[in-house]
């Protein structure tokens, strides 16, 4: 008999005051019991429709069923022969848009933890001491370049590697993972995990060379001509940060999500001066923004000691990128949210550090491209807030180095690569993208998806 | 890992070291910089390159003992290794349609002016190098530079050379006698190009200098190295380190390179006893 609570049975979690101060995961997911009881939610309907609602299709009844029967190590095998990343999806995938929106228990009280169980197994099976892969998997001959090792990257190298291929990933920074290691904050996604998938994937015969700067150190086509790679997929993400372009943005204080976050994650800053990357967080901070990105910015200056940080969002909740769950997060540990707020300058000292920041109150009017209703400035609604941080958290466009350094790859007007949406295919011959790199700034698991779907396009090509 | 497989004192306070990174080395042009992170817990910092060897796998840099992260750098010996060295980033200098110019450097900004002053001379541009230090003791790669030009000025602050003065008084002399500049190169600290824009402008010179902001990625992905140029928004790490000097919003740039300024400071001072015990160690090491 299925347990027909209407209710997800909720994760275990840091207390709000005590984690607003550490960066220790602030979820801390299911124990066997507590996975064992949200499995028997699951139906198991012969239809299947979470499924369909993953980018990477993990058979999800099938591993929830093994979770319900306490055979968690056989659901990991479930899960990770279609997705290598489990304990990152299982963390920040949106399941609510996904798999779990597809649930059929969803449609009278809430879905099955599809998520919060993905986690668990992964979890279990890293603390179980999974061995690697079984067997090494002999090598077709033939060599894959991957640019990149973002998730897109990861994903398109484990599955091209199972089918045989010697796959090499390039990384420009000192360390691999991408927007896994820079972007997102340690609370949320521990980047010792993130060191363990990718070194499951270094098992199975991956190698990542970080340090290379491709279109820099070597070009595309010198890959191909030069060291002998036969495709080359480019995952190299969503590169350069947009600013507001309004008066004070280079104000010293004033910060990019990516700069602002890659301190913290990437070099550690939060331990300065242990670490010797510094970051400057002041009493009041303000992040310009409606993402998730905004979200893990604001979380991540209330660590450093903020006392007081605003969301500051032109539209209304509503229209907010972020994941409802990363929003009640930062609500929880006391993130202010000054909605339908737009900032027109950022004012500085005499030594050029920001004091303050100008808004503008905003008001909903008619949709639009997007389809959310356009906020439109309310007369006489300006009004200065005292900050001393403001970080920028309104996207990223894509890194134009690939673009200028790759003759015959098309691209967008605004520096997305081109590519195919089924297969990656660019219109240069062997060379594949996906990811952020093609879309604009995404998700984790879209890029995944889209990894994962280059690899069986490559895989086709090559075999030809 | 990245061998040290030279060093050598320039004088007290300036050092240059070769580094092993072919893949760097067999691209580097003149213009662009290196990002380099000595150990798991250190930062990430810029460096201009002034020299590659394509054929040894090298790549030279030259530093100055500032901060924390530059005076652990020059405890490190030949042999030792850094844990990252990635380059070469940033657009290559554009020298073209140059025909007359004058390559200035000031400080440790010579280092750099080396490489381009070399690569001119090589082209067969008609080259004067004029080189600013505050003082005698503190004059760098002076052969070098008297093999890569055809006129060489040296300007001392303090006058020890006999030519007291800055970069700017001697660029002003020849200007002034009608030498036909059609570029002017400056690079040097930020109060140094700004003073030489700033005559430049009144002779009509184009000018061109080399940015070293504050860095993390150096691939255009943080933002952080943004500078303002006739009025936009520029990286100098992916649209830079070169611009049009006389556009720069030259005030912003030196207010944003002091940010960090206590931090680096209180980063010293933490780590003193550090920078001793390592080279009391490294002493120690040297006399068993």
């Amino acid at each position: 008999m299925p347990n027909m609570s209407l209710k997800k049975l909720p994760a275990r979690e840091q207390d709000p005051n005590v984690r607003n101060k550490n960066f220790l995961e602030v979820s801390q997911g299911y124990d066997e019991a507590m996975a064992m009881e949200e499995a028997s939610r699951c139906l198991n309907c012969k239809h299947r429709p979470c499924v369909s609602g993953c980018p990477v299709n993990v058979r999800i009844p099938e591993f929830i069923k093994l979770v319900a029967e306490g055979k968690f190590l056989e659901a990991y095998d479930v899960i990770t022969s279609t997705n290598a990343l489990p304990a990152i999806c299982g963390r920040v995938c949106p399941q609510e848009t996904q798999c779990e929106s597809k649930c059929v228990r969803g449609i009278k009280g809430d879905p099955v933890g599809i998520g919060r169980l993905e986690r668990f197994v992964a979890d279990y099976a890293m603390q179980h001491g999974v061995a690697g892969p079984k067997e090494e998997i002999p090598s077709n001959g033939k060599k894959v370049a991957v640019v990149g090792s973002g998730p897109a990257g990861l994903t398109c190298a484990g599955d091209l590697r199972k089918l045989g291929y010697d796959v090499t990933v390039f990384e420009a920074l000192h360390t691999p993972g991408g927007v896994l290691v820079y972007g997102i904050p340690e609370f949320r996604l521990p980047k010792a995990l993130v060191r363990r998938e990718i070194s499951k994937l270094e098992e199975m015969g991956v190698s990542i060379k970080t340090d290379m700067v491709i279109g820099r150190c070597i070009s595309l086509d010198e890959l191909m001509s030069e060291e002998g790679y036969d495709a080359i997929f480019v995952g190299s993400g969503a590169g350069l940060p947009r600013f507001q372009n309004i008066p004070g943005e280079n104000l010293c204080g004033v910060y990019s999500a990516n700069e602002f976050l890659t301190r913290i994650n990437l070099m550690k800053a939060y331990s300065f001066p242990e670490t010797d990357t510094p970051i400057k967080v002041g009493k009041c901070a303000a992040v310009v923004g409606g993402g998730n990105v905004a979200m893990d910015a604001a979380r991540c200056a209330k660590r450093l000691g903020a006392e007081t940080v605003y969301i500051v969002y032109r539209r209304s909740e509503k229209e907010m990128p972020a994941r409802v769950e990363e929003i009640e997060h930062a609500k929880e540990e006391g993130i202010i949210f000054k909605l339908l707020t737009n900032p027109t300058e950022i004012h500085g000292d005499e030594n050029g550090f920001v004091k303050a920041m100008t808004c503008v109150e905003m008001e909903l009017g008619e949709p639009d491209a997007s389809g959310r209703r356009r906020p439109v400035v309310k007369k006489g609604s300006e009004h200065t807030i005292d900050v001393q941080t403001v970080v920028i958290a309104i996207g990223n466009s894509p890194n134009p180095l690939i673009k200028d350094t790759t003759p015959g790859l098309e691209c967008q007007s605004w520096g997305g690569i081109i590519a195919d949406e089924e297969t990656g295919k660019t219109s240069k011959p062997f060379v594949y993208a996906g990811g952020d790199a093609v879309t604009g700034a995404a998700t984790v698991i879209l890029a995944m998806g889209a990894g994962k779907k280059a690899a069986a396009a490559i895989h086709e090509e090559l075999s030809k | 890992m990245f061998q040290i497989v030279k060093k050598r004192a320039l004088h007290d306070t300036v050092t240059l070291m070769e580094v092993k990174a072919p893949a760097v080395a067999r691209k580097a042009k003149p213009g662009q910089f290196i990002i380099l992170r000595i150990d798991e817990s250190g930062e990430r910092i810029p460096l201009t390159i002034a020299g590659s060897d394509p054929l040894k796998g090298t790549i030279t840099i030259i530093f100055q003992k500032v901060g924390y992260t530059t005076k652990r750098l020059d405890l490190l010996n030949e042999g030792d290794a850094l844990l990252d060295f990635v380059g070469p980033l940033g657009k290559a200098s554009e020298f073209e349609g140059m025909k007359r110019v004058a390559v200035i450097g000031g400080g440790l900004g010579v280092a750099i002016a080396y490489p381009q002053a070399k690569a001119l001379h090589e082209m067969g541009v008609e080259v004067d190098v004029i080189v600013g230090f505050r003082n005698t003791g503190l004059m760098i790669l002076m052969d070098e530079l008297k093999a890569a030009c055809t006129n060489l000025y040296v300007m001392t602050d303090d006058g020890s050379n006999g030519h007291k003065g800055f970069v700017t008084t001697a660029l002003e002399e020849q200007l002034k006698a009608g030498v036909p500049y059609d570029h002017v190169i400056a690079i040097g600290p930020l109060v140094m190009m700004r003073a030489v824009c700033g005559l430049t402008k009144e002779y009509d010179i184009p000018t061109i200098v080399s940015m070293n902001p504050i860095m993390i990625d150096g691939t255009g992905m943080c933002g952080c190295c943004r500078v303002t140029v006739d009025g936009k928004m520029k990286f100098a790490c992916v649209d830079g380190p070169d611009f049009d000097g006389q556009q720069i919003d030259w005030n912003e740039a030196i207010s944003r390179s002091r940010m960090y300024r206590q931090e680096e400071a209180e980063s010293l001072e933490k780590h003193a006893c550090n920078l001793q015990n390592i080279e009391l160690q490294k002493k120690r090491g040297g006399e068993d």
